[in-house]
């Protein structure tokens, strides 16, 4: 198994959870997190004054799946996160050790 | 069984359509013109019959003159008080603005002062505050004659008097047991407040609330009420023209110098021995922006103050009967609204966005100081008043804030300060002499210097200067020995975390709103 962990646009978000859903993805955390990259914050301008608190605003999503699918999942998050803009966010892939449901103790890729 | 509890609810849901169907038919029926006495249109209530009189409906001329008398005081009384009930939800108003336009982590300590400061003002100003200002204003004949506010001490010099302060309505104690004094109390009271919780913006997120709590009763007690008896007391300001046929002497219909001056003043003395907040300004002496945590709070804040001012202006008559109030309501509105606009397109022309913080301070502003102006001048003035004012609080928040160097989070100095100073000024060169016949005992409409009479403006000018001198000089003193004895701010730690906790013991928001509440001001920031 895998885990992917996508930081993507806030404003792709709904996009990318539809078309997860239809490649049948069916298991999915999301957050909202904060932070930098090649882009730097936001520029503000308050009572005349410039502000650039020097983070800006992503969506985390943390998705585990069968080694099988990770191309696939990949390749979607890819095209649909995409804008071709600086900012568009990175995808980090990861081994998983196991894994289990904990209503009925399903283990490995049958608790996804 | 159930068929039993159908046929029951079926029969009282029968009996109540019957029963509502009767009423409608008895609604509906055709008027009985001559047996009942029910009036829909109005025109017919309120006859000669109403008038109060030994024989009913045929009153002497005593009696009638009677009824007419205490119409008329009824009208201005409610008048007043309804207009002093307006001014008091101001406090939401100042509230929230002030809320707004500072950060989350000092939301419960921002909130409480605010709110404490009515607490604190109504105290001290019933204990010597209504005293010292209206204690020999003398007769208010709108509210009935007010009789007992008969005591001014006064200093007499080359043959003038020199109205000081009053001396009598300590406690409002039965010597001063009249209905025309107490609405009066309830009027200025909220007034007072308004002056009072002006510095709470300007020294937000930084005081400490025990020396705030001292300064609540100073001011109210002291400061305000000392220079407000000097205008609307019967004071050595109002006296002027008397005394030295400077117009009407300083003429402030509802506080332009009186109320917001005093408050900006002493809003300017506080944040100057205050000093600015942690991470406001860097070494190289260039500024931080410190965002308000809630935009929304500070717009809704302003639409309050701004119908809140629709008691304090047109209110300041203390007469509904005194039918110019239509005159100062629309003046108010007009102002207020070219104040916001001029500020908004200032703002918009200089940096491209028109700022919402700058655009609540522009109608502020105009509001402030149409203030004092806005019995006296006609439309065309007040729009141009407002404008001016627009342009002036931006400015003023500029250069306070970045030449000066005195952080002042929601720009209370360049509105309540700034603008009011404009605001008695701007009365001395727009007022019309259409209205304020034998003001202050002088003879003739109130003048200013753009109709022909230099004398009013001049005397416009000796209220500024002498509300700045004295309320500068009284205030910065009484900070300084606050520091000395209690301490002004509060600890480093206490304002870097949030002064919630440490100074009021809860938070007022469960969670950080913003991440600009954890990333400022900046640790390497001095």
């Amino acid at each position: 198994m895998k885990k992917v962990e996508a930081i993507i646009r806030t404003s792709k978000f709904e996009h990318v959870h539809k078309d997860l859903e239809e490649i049948g993805i069916g298991f999915m955390t999301f957050m909202d997190v904060k932070g930098y990259g090649l882009e730097h914050g936001i520029t503000q301008r308050y009572r005349g004054t410039e502000l650039n608190i020097g983070f800006i605003p992503r969506m985390m999503l943390n998705i585990v799946v069968p080694d099988d699918r990770i191309d696939e999942l990949v390749d979607c998050l890819m095209k649909t996160a995409s804008t071709g803009e600086v900012g568009d966010g990175k995808i980090f892939i990861y081994d998983v050790d196991d894994a289990y449901r904990i209503r009925n103790g399903d283990r490995g890729s049958g608790a996804l | 069984m159930e068929a039993n509890i159908n046929r029951k609810f079926t029969l009282s849901y029968f009996s109540a359509v019957i029963l509502i169907l009767v009423l409608l038919i008895t609604a509906v029926s055709p008027p009985s013109y001559g047996q009942s006495k029910e009036d829909p249109s109005g025109a017919h209530t309120g006859t000669i019959q109403d008038v109060p009189a030994a024989k009913a409906g045929q009153p002497t001329i005593q009696e009638l003159g009677e009824a007419v008398g205490h119409n008329s005081i009824s009208i201005n009384l409610v008048w007043t008080l309804i207009a002093g009930f307006l001014v008091m939800f101001m406090q939401a108003g100042f509230a929230m603005v002030e809320a707004g336009f500072t950060r989350a982590k000092h939301v419960a300590h921002t909130m409480s002062m605010n709110f404490f400061i009515y607490v604190l003002g109504i105290m001290g100003f019933w204990i010597c505050g209504f005293a010292i200002m209206f204690g020999g204003v003398g007769s208010i004949s709108a509210l009935g004659g007010t009789p007992g506010l008969t005591h001014e001490i006064t200093l007499h010099l080359f043959g003038k008097g020199f109205g000081l302060f009053g001396a009598k309505g300590f406690f409002l104690n039965n010597s001063v047991y009249d209905v025309g004094i107490f609405a009066l109390f309830l009027f200025q009271m909220v007034f007072m407040d308004t002056t009072a919780t002006i510095p709470t913006g300007a020294m937000a997120e930084r005081w400490k609330f025990s020396s705030f709590a001292v300064y609540g009763l100073f001011i109210s007690m002291i400061v305000y009420p000392i220079y407000g008896n000097w205008v609307w007391g019967g004071g050595w300001l109002s006296t002027l023209g008397t005394n030295f046929g400077l117009g009407h002497g300083v003429v402030d219909f509802a506080g332009s110098s009186v109320v917001h001056m005093v408050g900006g003043v002493a809003a300017l003395a506080g944040a100057m021995v205050l000093g600015p907040r942690l991470g406001k300004y860097n070494k190289d002496g260039s500024v931080n922006a410190i965002p308000g945590h809630n935009i929304p709070m500070a717009i809704i804040g302003t639409f309050i103050l701004a119908f809140g001012w629709f008691g304090f202006n047109p209110g300041s008559t203390l007469a509904g009967t005194d039918l110019r109030i239509a005159v100062v309501a629309t003046n108010t509105m007009l102002a207020s609204a070219s104040g916001a606009l001029f500020a908004t397109l200032y703002m918009w022309y200089k940096f491209k966005k028109p700022d919402p913080s700058m655009m609540a301070n522009g109608m502020l502003a105009g509001l402030v100081a149409i203030t004092a102006p806005c019995a006296f001048v006609n439309a065309e003035s007040a729009v141009i008043i407002g404008a001016i004012s627009g342009v002036l609080v931006v400015v003023a928040v500029f250069y306070i804030d970045q030449k000066l160097m005195i952080d002042d989070p929601v720009g209370a100095i360049a509105v309540h300060g700034v603008n009011g100073l404009w605001g008695i000024l701007a009365l001395g060169l727009f007022a019309d002499g259409s209205y304020g016949s034998g003001w202050n005992g002088v003879s003739g409409p109130v003048t200013g210097l753009f109709y022909g009479n230099p004398g009013q403006f001049f005397a416009e000018l000796i209220g500024g200067i002498v509300c700045f001198v004295f309320v500068f000089a009284f205030m910065y003193g009484f900070f300084k020995v606050c520091d000395k004895v209690i301490g002004l701010r509060v600890s480093e730690a206490a304002e870097l975390e949030g002064l919630d906790i440490p100074e009021m013991g809860v938070k007022g928001y469960d969670e950080p709103l913003s991440i600009q509440d954890e990333v400022l001001p900046s640790p390497e920031i001095a």
